[in-house]
């Protein structure tokens, strides 16, 4: 299979990634080399398989509704871009 | 007291020979007159270090020392240090000084390790010759014109050239064993969830794993058993019972010290078929390091691991799947960098992406989107996924025949800085003897077994799950009756 440009932008945008037009170009040409090592893989049969999403068949573990962290939102905050009062700073979303 | 192993280090310190601070420094002034060409450490902060070594020094005068109190000791950049720059070889991380210890980071200084910097790595770890970071490409100390391998190509190049006596990876697809085969390390990826993954940043959650990198299996050992332990913050870490890794290395004094076990050699490592694309002189070591592994009593079985060709496939989907999950949350609002100029939030989301992360790690957030978006998840990510399980089960057949598995770590030795960097997929196949391990989940390990035109060779053994201790004393044996892993690059 190949991609085309237009899936190219889609998936950027989908990323939140800008993207160029010469960019998009030049991923296209890597994206489709590495989707022809991935193709191989539809020649292996794997009916009946079932998918490993992970490598040790453990379940989750649960814990007590109780918080054990402690207030650390000084130090966590000081590491932002912007804050103020205590809050994180983006640009206005809603008028 | 510089080249010295981790297990002699402990000795003379513990002799009162050397102070942990005088050995910090040896280290960091090591470091100052080599590191700014081989740029294996992208932080190091000697007040940090040193403050470190006079606590170890008062500890070791109150005779309450572990193993590794007072050892510097490198960390890799993917792991976040308190106070420390933390920037996973990234841009979007490049102004990030963590306020928080990874598990492993509180782990080494519970036993009194000293932290003697931060290394270079790929950006996020993605990449095979660590010419992916942000904060430059680091060179292999034994051809400086050659790469280092990656991910943790800085902590190889770190502790091949003496600049740390040892040094922590992370290993997603080969990261901790490739770079250790190509700088003439020994390596160690553990079993999946033995060592704790809480402050280290994510790549591919269900495949990363951190491990010693190191001179001899030895302080392999010594390094896991810091580093190992169940952890509740992670929530893949295993329940399991305390080990002690170094339990099988004590001396024994028989001529076949391996007599009974069985080795396998899996006919796809060593075929002439698709995945023969291995160097002569790789393949030379290799057979050689199995001929002494036969005298010391191994007996070596013909496997196959059927699917195992599948496996690069199957990593390009599911790492660059999970990468695209994990790396959504640089957005440039809790932490890091943020754009500069934007117009709105959108924008301000994508100019930091763009802007933050490198080609690399773009391109694989871009294919892990897509492998998961509408339409293609089930041709795709599914598909990956059962390939997964095949892989997976071939060992569990495998490891019926044999105790342990050997081949090459790496197809090739270091190759030149830029060889690779234009064609992905090139890269990509550097790892195509390491990713099966990890899509298992499984424990492997790469230790030295020679050269090929002057450049380091490593093997590969790889375990059944929790086989930790036997691959060490597999490696152990080896070490004791080969002299490959105490060659050093000239300086």
């Amino acid at each position: 299979m190949s991609l085309t440009l237009e899936q190219v932008r889609r998936v950027a945008h989908l990323a939140r990634i800008e993207i160029s037009d010469a960019e998009a170009q030049t991923t296209l040409g890597h994206l489709n080399g590495i989707f022809t090592l991935i193709e191989a893989m539809q020649a292996v049969d794997t009916k009946g398989v079932e998918p490993m999403a992970h490598a040790q068949d453990v379940a989750q573990r649960l814990r007590e509704d109780r918080a054990v962290e402690a207030d650390q939102r000084a130090a966590f905050q000081a590491v932002a871009p912007e804050t103020e009062n205590g809050l994180y700073l983006v640009p206005k979303v809603i008028e | 007291m510089i080249g010295q192993t981790l297990k002699a280090l402990g000795a003379a310190l513990a002799g009162k020979e050397i102070s942990s601070v005088e050995l910090t420094q040896l280290h960091l002034d090591r470091i100052a007159r080599l590191n700014p060409e081989l740029n294996a450490f992208i932080t190091v902060d000697a007040e940090k270090s040193l403050k470190q070594a006079r606590a170890a020094d008062a500890r070791i005068a109150a005779g309450t020392a572990a193993p590794l109190t007072g050892i510097p000791i490198a960390q890799k950049d993917i792991f976040c240090a308190k106070d420390w720059l933390t920037t996973c070889g990234s841009r979007i991380l490049g102004n990030f000084v963590s306020p928080y210890d990874a598990a492993v980071i509180e782990k080494f200084g519970a036993a009194g390790a000293v932290n003697l910097g931060k290394t270079n790595m790929d950006e996020f770890a993605m990449g095979s010759s660590n010419e992916t970071s942000y904060f430059g490409q680091v060179k292999n100390p034994w051809d400086r014109a050659r790469v280092p391998g990656g991910s943790s190509g800085g902590s190889a190049a770190a502790v091949a050239s003496l600049m740390a006596p040892a040094a922590t990876g992370t290993d997603t697809g080969g990261s901790i064993r490739q770079p250790a085969a190509l700088c003439n390390l020994t390596g160690l990826k553990p079993t999946y969830g033995v060592v704790s993954r809480w402050g280290m940043i994510a790549f591919a959650s269900s495949l990363d794993q951190a491990g010693p990198m190191t001179r001899t299996a030895e302080d392999a050992a010594l390094m896991l058993n810091v580093m190992a332990g169940f952890d509740a913050r992670d929530s893949t870490s295993l329940e399991r019972p305390v080990e002690d890794y170094t339990r099988d290395l004590s001396a024994n004094g028989s001529e076949k010290p391996l007599q009974g076990l069985k080795v396998g050699l899996p006919k796809e490592f060593f075929g002439s078929g698709e995945q023969a694309g291995c160097e002569a002189g790789v393949m030379t070591a290799v057979q050689e390091a199995i001929a002494e592994y036969r005298r010391l009593g191994a007996e070596t079985v013909e496997i196959s691991l059927p699917n195992m060709q599948h496996g690069v496939a199957a990593y390009y989907v599911i790492a660059p799947a999970e990468a695209s999950s994990n790396l959504s949350r640089f957005d440039g609002v809790r932490y890091g960098y943020r754009a500069p100029e934007y117009s709105d939030l959108n924008d301000m989301y994508q100019k930091t992406r763009a802007q933050g992360f490198g080609d690399e790690v773009k391109r694989r957030v871009l294919i892990g989107t897509y492998v998961l978006s509408h339409g293609y998840y089930d041709a795709y990510y599914l598909q990956a996924q059962r390939i997964r399980r095949l892989i997976a089960q071939d060992f569990v057949e495998a490891f019926r025949q044999c105790d342990v598995i050997m081949g090459p770590t790496s197809p090739c030795t270091a190759f030149g800085l830029g060889e690779k960097s234009a064609d992905p997929v090139q890269m990509y196949l550097s790892d195509i003897y390491t990713i099966a391990v990890n899509l298992a989940g499984l424990p492997g390990m790469s230790l030295p077994c020679g050269f090929s035109n002057g450049l380091p060779v490593g093997l590969q053994l790889i375990g059944d799950y929790f086989s930790e201790a036997r691959l060490l004393n597999v490696a152990h044996r080896y070490q004791q009756t080969t002299g490959w892993h105490l060659q050093v690059a000239a300086e």
